[in-house]
C-alpha cells in the first residue's frame, strides 16, 4: 500500500491503451449499418412501385371523384428497368446524341455549381451575421427579427424581377450573368439557417471557458478563433448542412422559375413536358436531383468528419 | 474572538500586511453583495486578509460562504461592491492583464477538442511563447501531473481526475507568483489526492509561488497551508485565522507523507475544525453560523 502510494495513481476509470481503436469499431458498424439501412429502404420503395404498378388498378384507387392512388399505366408509372434503361440510351434520336445519364450528369452538374456559389455565399453572409450578432446584443435585437421575416418573403416567386433586376447591372468589365440570379437566390434560402445555427454555436461556450480566457486577458479575436469558433463547430455543422439542402432546392426551383437553361430545374420541366411520348425520360432529371442532393449533404458531412475533433464534449464518455 | 490565541487575530494580520513589501493579495474591508431576483445577498462582508508573497493560505468554511466568490474577486473575474483589493500592489484588474496569476477551477475547464498537451499549452499559446519553448514547457508539467503518456488524449477519453490534473498543469504553465485554486482536488480519489497535495507544496515552494487554496477538507487545509483562513456564511466573514504550527513546516519542502501522521498535524486538524464548529456558540458574533457542509475527512 505505501509503496505503491506514490506511483499509483488510482484511477479506475483511465481507459486501455488501445481504447481509441475500440472507440473507432463501433462508429464504422454504425457507419455500415447506416449505409445498408439505406440500401433497404431503396429497395422497399421499389418493391412498393413495382408491387403496386402489378397489383393496383389501371385507373388508380379513386374515392368518389377523388384519385387518391396514381393510375398504374406504363404512362404513369413506368417500370423501374424501364427507367434505368432509358438513362442509358440516347437522350434523342439525333445523330451522336449523349446517353440520357450524360445529359442529366451535365445539368446537374451545372446546377451543383451554382448552388455551391449560392451556399458559399450564404455561408459567408450567415457567419458574418452571426459575428456581429454575438459581439453586440444591440445587433442581436436589431437583426434578428428582420433575419426572421426575411425568410418569410418568398423570393423565389420575385425570381425573373431579381433576373431583370441582374441584368442592368454592370460594373466594369463585370457583367450580370443569368446563373448569378440563380445563385443569389440560393444563397437567400442558405444564409438563413447557417445564421441561426452559427450564432447559437459563437453563444455555446460555458462560462467556465469565457473566464478562463478572460483570466488569460485574451481580447476578441484569440477567443473568437481559440474558443468560439472551435466551440461553434457542433452547431454549426446541421446548419450548413441545411444551408447545403436549401441552396440545392433553391437553385433547381430558380433555375424553372427564371428558365435558365442548361441545369437540372429546366431538364425537369422539358422533359416532363416530353413525357407522353417518353414517359421513362422523365425520371432521368428526377433522379438526377435526387443524387445532386445527395452530393450536397454528402460534401457537408465530410466536412464533419475533417472537423471531428471539434464535436467531442468535455465529459468523459 | 480568538483572544486565546493573540497571533490570529484579524488586528495582528492587519499590521503584517501594513508592514509588508508587497503583499501577493492584500484585502482590506472588502464587502460583495449580489442582486437576486430574491433581494441583497451579502456573499461578502468586512472581509480584512493579506497573503504575502510565496505564502500558502487556504479560505475553508460551509458552502455559500464566500471562498469562491472571494477567489473570483482577486482573480478580477467579478468586482467588489466596496473596499479595497490590490494584487502584488496592483489593482486586480491590472495583476489580470499583467498575468499575474494562475487559476484552476473546481471544475477542469478543459476544451475538449484539444488534447492534453494542447491545452496544458493554451495559455502559453495565447501569450506567443515560441512553439520549440512551448513544447518543453509542456512536456515538464505533464511529467510533473504524471499524465505524459495521455499527451495526445482528448478530455473525453480521461477520467474526472485526469482532467483535473491537466487543468493544474495549465495553471502552472506560466510560472505565476500567484496560484488560485478553488478546490481543486475535489473530484480527485483519496491517493490522488494525496499525491497531488505533496506536489503541490513542493511545486509551491520550488517556485516560491503564493496559494490561495479553498478546500472543504480540514486535513488538506492543514497539510498545505501557512495559515489556514475559517470563514462562515450569511453573511460570509473571516471568522479566524489559525496559522499552521508544524513540527516540519521551518522548511516547507519537508511536508510530506510522515506529516499526516505526525501529532503536531492531529493537533492542527483539532485546532481548524473547533475553529470551524466553535463559531456558532461565539458570543462575540451573535450571528448564527452553522459549520455544516464541512466535510472534516
Ligand atoms: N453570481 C451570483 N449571483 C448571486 N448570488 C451569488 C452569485 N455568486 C455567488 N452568490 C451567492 O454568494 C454566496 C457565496 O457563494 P460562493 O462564493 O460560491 O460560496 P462558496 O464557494 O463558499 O461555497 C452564496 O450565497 C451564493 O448563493
Ligand atoms: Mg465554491
Amino acid at each position: 500500500m505505501t509503496a505503491t502510494r506514490n506511483d499509483q495513481r488510482g484511477e479506475v476509470a483511465v481507459r486501455p491503451a488501445n481504447q481509441s481503436g475500440a472507440v473507432a469499431n463501433p462508429a464504422r458498424t454504425r457507419l455500415l449499418g447506416g449505409f445498408l439501412w439505406g440500401i433497404a429502404g431503396v429497395a422497399l420503395i421499389a418493391l412498393i412501385w413495382e408491387g403496386y404498378k402489378f397489383f393496383g388498378p389501371d385507373n388508380g384507387v379513386l374515392i368518389g371523384e377523388l384519385r387518391v392512388l396514381p393510375r398504374t399505366t406504363d404512362l404513369a408509372m413506368p417500370h423501374l428497368w424501364d427507367m434505368m434503361t432509358r438513362l442509358a440510351e440516347p437522350v434523342t434520336r439525333a445523330d451522336g446524341a449523349l446517353p440520357l445519364w450524360a445529359v442529366v450528369a451535365l445539368a446537374a452538374l451545372m446546377t451543383l455549381g451554382i448552388a455551391a456559389a449560392g451556399w458559399a455565399v450564404g455561408v459567408i453572409v450567415g457567419v458574418a451575421f452571426a459575428l456581429l450578432m454575438q459581439r453586440w446584443r444591440l445587433a442581436e435585437f436589431g437583426l434578428l427579427p428582420w433575419i426572421v421575416i426575411s425568410q418569410t418573403v418568398p423570393l423565389i416567386a420575385f425570381a425573373p424581377i431579381v433576373k431583370s433586376w441582374g441584368s442592368r447591372v454592370e460594373i466594369g468589365s463585370f457583367e450580370w450573368q443569368d446563373w448569378m440570379s440563380v445563385a443569389l437566390i440560393a444563397s437567400y434560402l442558405a444564409f438563413f439557417p447557417i445564421t441561426v445555427g452559427a450564432l447559437k454555436g459563437l453563444q455555446s461556450p460555458d462560462r467556465i471557458h469565457v473566464e478562463l480566457f478572460d483570466t488569460y486577458a485574451a481580447g476578441y479575436w484569440p477567443t473568437l478563433v481559440r474558443l468560439r469558433l472551435p466551440a461553434a463547430v457542433p452547431y454549426l455543422l446541421p446548419a450548413l448542412r441545411l444551408g447545403a439542402a436549401n441552396a440545392v432546392i433553391g437553385a433547381v426551383v430558380a433555375e424553372v422559375s427564371t428558365g435558365l437553361q442548361g441545369g437540372i430545374g429546366r431538364l425537369l420541366i422539358q422533359f416532363a413536358g416530353q413525357a407522353s411520348g417518353d414517359p421513362s425520360k422523365a425520371w432521368g432529371p428526377i433522379f438526377g436531383a435526387i443524387v445532386l442532393g445527395l452530393v450536397a449533404a454528402g460534401s457537408v458531412a465530410l466536412l464533419g468528419i475533417i472537423l471531428k475533433d471539434y464535436r467531442r464534449t468535455e465529459e468523459a464518455a | 474572538m480568538s483572544d486565546q490565541i493573540p497571533t490570529t487575530t484579524p488586528a495582528a494580520e492587519t499590521m503584517t500586511g501594513a508592514a509588508g513589501a508587497e503583499a501577493a493579495v492584500e484585502v482590506r474591508g472588502l464587502n460583495k453583495q449580489f442582486q437576486t431576483a430574491s433581494g441583497v445577498v451579502h456573499a461578502l462582508e468586512g472581509i480584512d486578509l493579506t497573503v504575502e508573497a510565496g505564502e500558502f493560505v487556504s479560505l475553508i468554511g460551509p458552502s455559500g460562504c464566500g471562498k469562491s466568490t472571494l477567489m473570483r474577486l482577486i482573480a478580477d473575474l467579478d468586482v467588489p461592491t466596496s473596499g479595497e483589493l490590490t494584487v502584488f500592489g496592483k489593482t486586480a484588474t491590472q495583476a489580470r492583464l499583467d498575468q499575474d496569476y494562475g487559476i484552476a477551477f473546481q471544475q477542469a475547464g478543459l476544451l475538449p477538442w484539444r488534447t492534453v498537451a494542447a491545452n496544458v499549452a493554451l495559455p502559453l499559446e495565447l501569450h506567443g511563447v515560441a512553439s520549440a519553448a512551448r513544447r518543453t514547457r509542456v512536456a515538464d508539467l505533464l511529467e510533473m501531473v504524471g499524465l505524459t503518456e495521455f499527451a495526445d488524449r482528448f478530455p473525453d477519453q480521461l477520467s474526472g481526475g485526469m482532467q483535473q490534473r491537466v487543468a493544474i498543469a495549465r495553471s502552472l504553465a506560466e510560472q505565476p507568483r500567484l496560484l488560485l485554486m478553488d478546490e481543486p482536488f475535489g473530484a480527485l480519489d483519496e491517493m490522488t489526492r494525496e499525491k497531488m497535495q505533496t506536489d503541490l507544496v513542493r511545486i509551491a515552494a520550488d517556485t516560491g509561488a503564493a496559494v490561495v487554496f479553498v478546500t472543504h477538507s480540514i486535513p488538506e487545509a492543514v497539510f498545505l497551508s501557512d495559515r489556514v483562513v475559517v470563514m462562515s456564511p450569511r453573511p460570509g466573514r473571516i471568522s479566524d485565522i489559525i496559522p499552521m504550527r508544524l513540527d516540519a513546516a521551518d522548511g516547507r519542502e519537508e511536508r510530506d507523507d510522515d506529516l499526516r501522521e505526525a501529532s503536531s498535524f492531529f493537533e492542527m486538524v483539532t485546532e481548524v475544525r473547533e475553529a470551524l464548529h466553535g463559531g456558532a456558540s461565539d458570543a462575540e458574533n451573535p450571528a448564527p453560523r452553522a459549520a455544516r457542509g464541512v466535510d472534516t475527512r
